[in-house]
């Protein structure tokens, strides 16, 4: 039995390359749709194969833990826990996004960019809303057009970004004509909407909910009022339960935050897994070839330093326990702050405040520990193996 | 177009349309405090995808639910 966690496009790629192997395959994911967060809602070739694939697929299932010996995955699910047993697993857990902290970013109303788009993928209407979207990558532009289609007035797009390091990955494009195609059907759909580089939003304001964000360009400061406030730095890998499971020689981790390449990424992966890695082969030079876009895409939308400078002393960075910029700044490591101020210790476990503080001091993320989510003790008690 | 049901909302009944997920009716009625954070703060989702708890509420009477991941249901009782 083949386990796949996650439904996003390496998970589904992953389940559908095993099962024409002849591979039992079973997927689990947190949703309570396949598609992942880029696919989410959508109709599409992978999507119609998965449904009519007959694939077992356990929605709305939180893996809690692993276990690499007993080649077991315990998950819970609306209707209780339950443990499955594999031979292989393959995690493609997908990514989430990086938040970094900057006043007013607790308020209700700032949501992330990918996070606004999934909400509005699940029926959430945005027509007439004004939105700011701010952050970096292509991302924002993507939500953006995504926000615009559905009839909201997008006022800006504030992107990090310098445009010398964009006129780089402008290059990029033309070595990737889908890409090029992509971007342009993009283009169009944001006209209107103004694409400001060098800029970010610096803070956040209002009573009780989001009124208005304050953005900067070089010495230029001025104020948006807004409905919304979408703000994305990039992509994080959601490595928890590769990280805890990744000695085992049966698991096997696919995809990233970049489409192509975690299509392909799952395709070889479920060939390989299945037992028929040849069937890979033709893949590997795709894969290098999106692995480069993805690199190129990193490097162009790295993070600038001021970046850093936009926590005040008062300012959240751990949301679930509500500890200040100003508090952490007294401990020399992740470690130390967790003892000291629960940094980490809420319920998204330090997902959110983990990358923030990794960008703000350089903490290395701390150790790993089970459950990986927040659980029920019911479903930590013994619960039957299937 | 999918059906409209009715949920409770803090007591209140609303009517939203049947397949979307509980904090995007939430949302959609201008409910903008999912929680109440440990220092006072009024928090609302934040990555809509199930990673970032804040969008947490009581739903028929389970604590800490992930709103963004679970759909209505008619007669859903969700309490901010």
């Amino acid at each position: 039995m083949i386990v796949v966690v996650g439904a996003g496009p390496a998970g589904i790629a992953a389940a559908l390359r095993a099962q024409e192997c002849g591979a039992r395959v079973t997927v689990v994911d947190d949703n309570p749709a396949p598609g992942g967060q880029i696919w989410r809602g959508d109709s599409n070739v992978w999507l119609t194969r998965f449904r009519a694939s007959g694939i077992p697929f356990i929605a709305s299932a939180r893996v809690i833990t692993g276990d690499a010996q007993a080649q077991t995955l315990l998950v819970e699910t609306p209707e209780g826990a339950r443990k499955l047993t594999w031979d292989k697993l393959i995690i493609a857990a997908g990514s989430r996004e990086l938040f970094l902290p900057f006043p007013g970013w607790t308020l209700p109303g700032v949501f992330g960019a990918g996070g606004l788009q999934a909400l509005a993928k699940s029926g959430l209407s945005v027509a007439d809303k004004t939105v700011v979207i701010g952050g970096t990558g292509p991302l924002l532009l993507a939500v953006a057009a995504y926000l615009r289609q559905h009839g909201a007035h997008v006022k800006l797009i504030a992107e990090q970004a310098s445009p010398a390091g964009l006129a780089g990955f402008a290059k990029e494009l033309l070595r990737n004509p889908n890409k090029l195609l992509q971007g342009v059907a993009l283009a169009r759909h944001i006209a209107g909407s103004p694409y400001v580089t060098n800029c970010w939003i610096e803070s956040a304001t209002g009573q009780g909910r989001l009124e208005a964000v304050t953005l900067r360009q070089g010495r230029r400061t001025w104020t948006e009022r807004c409905d919304f406030a979408a703000i994305g730095y990039g992509l994080v890998p959601d490595n928890e339960l590769a990280t805890f499971l990744m000695n085992s020689p049966n698991v096997v981790i696919a995809g990233t935050g970049e489409l192509n390449l975690a299509i392909l990424e799952g395709e070889i992966a479920g060939f390989t897994v299945a037992g028929y890695p040849e069937r890979a082969l033709g893949l590997y030079g795709k894969r290098e070839k999106a692995h480069r876009f993805a690199t190129a895409l990193q490097h162009t939308f790295a993070l600038r330093h001021e970046l850093k400078s936009l926590p005040r002393p008062d300012t959240i960075v751990c949301r679930c326990e509500d500890v200040t910029f100003g508090l952490l700044c007294e401990f020399p490591n992740s470690r130390a702050a967790k003892l000291h101020t629960r940094c980490g210790m809420g319920p998204c476990q330090g997902r959110i405040c983990g990358p923030a503080a990794e960008f703000l001091f350089g903490w290395n993320p701390g150790s790993l520990r089970p459950p990986l989510f927040p659980a029920k003790i019911g479903s930590l008690m013994p619960a039957t193996t299937e | 177009m999918a059906e409209c049901i009715v949920i409770r909302v803090n007591g209140h009944a609303i009517s939203v349309r049947d397949g979307i997920t509980v904090a995007v009716a939430l949302l959609q009625a201008d409910e903008l405090h999912f929680r109440t954070s440990v220092t006072g703060e009024p928090r609302a989702p934040l990555c809509g995808m199930g990673i970032c708890f804040e969008c947490r509420v009581t739903i028929n009477g389970h604590t800490h639910a992930r709103s963004c991941q679970i759909l209505v249901r008619e007669g859903m009782q969700v309490v901010t």
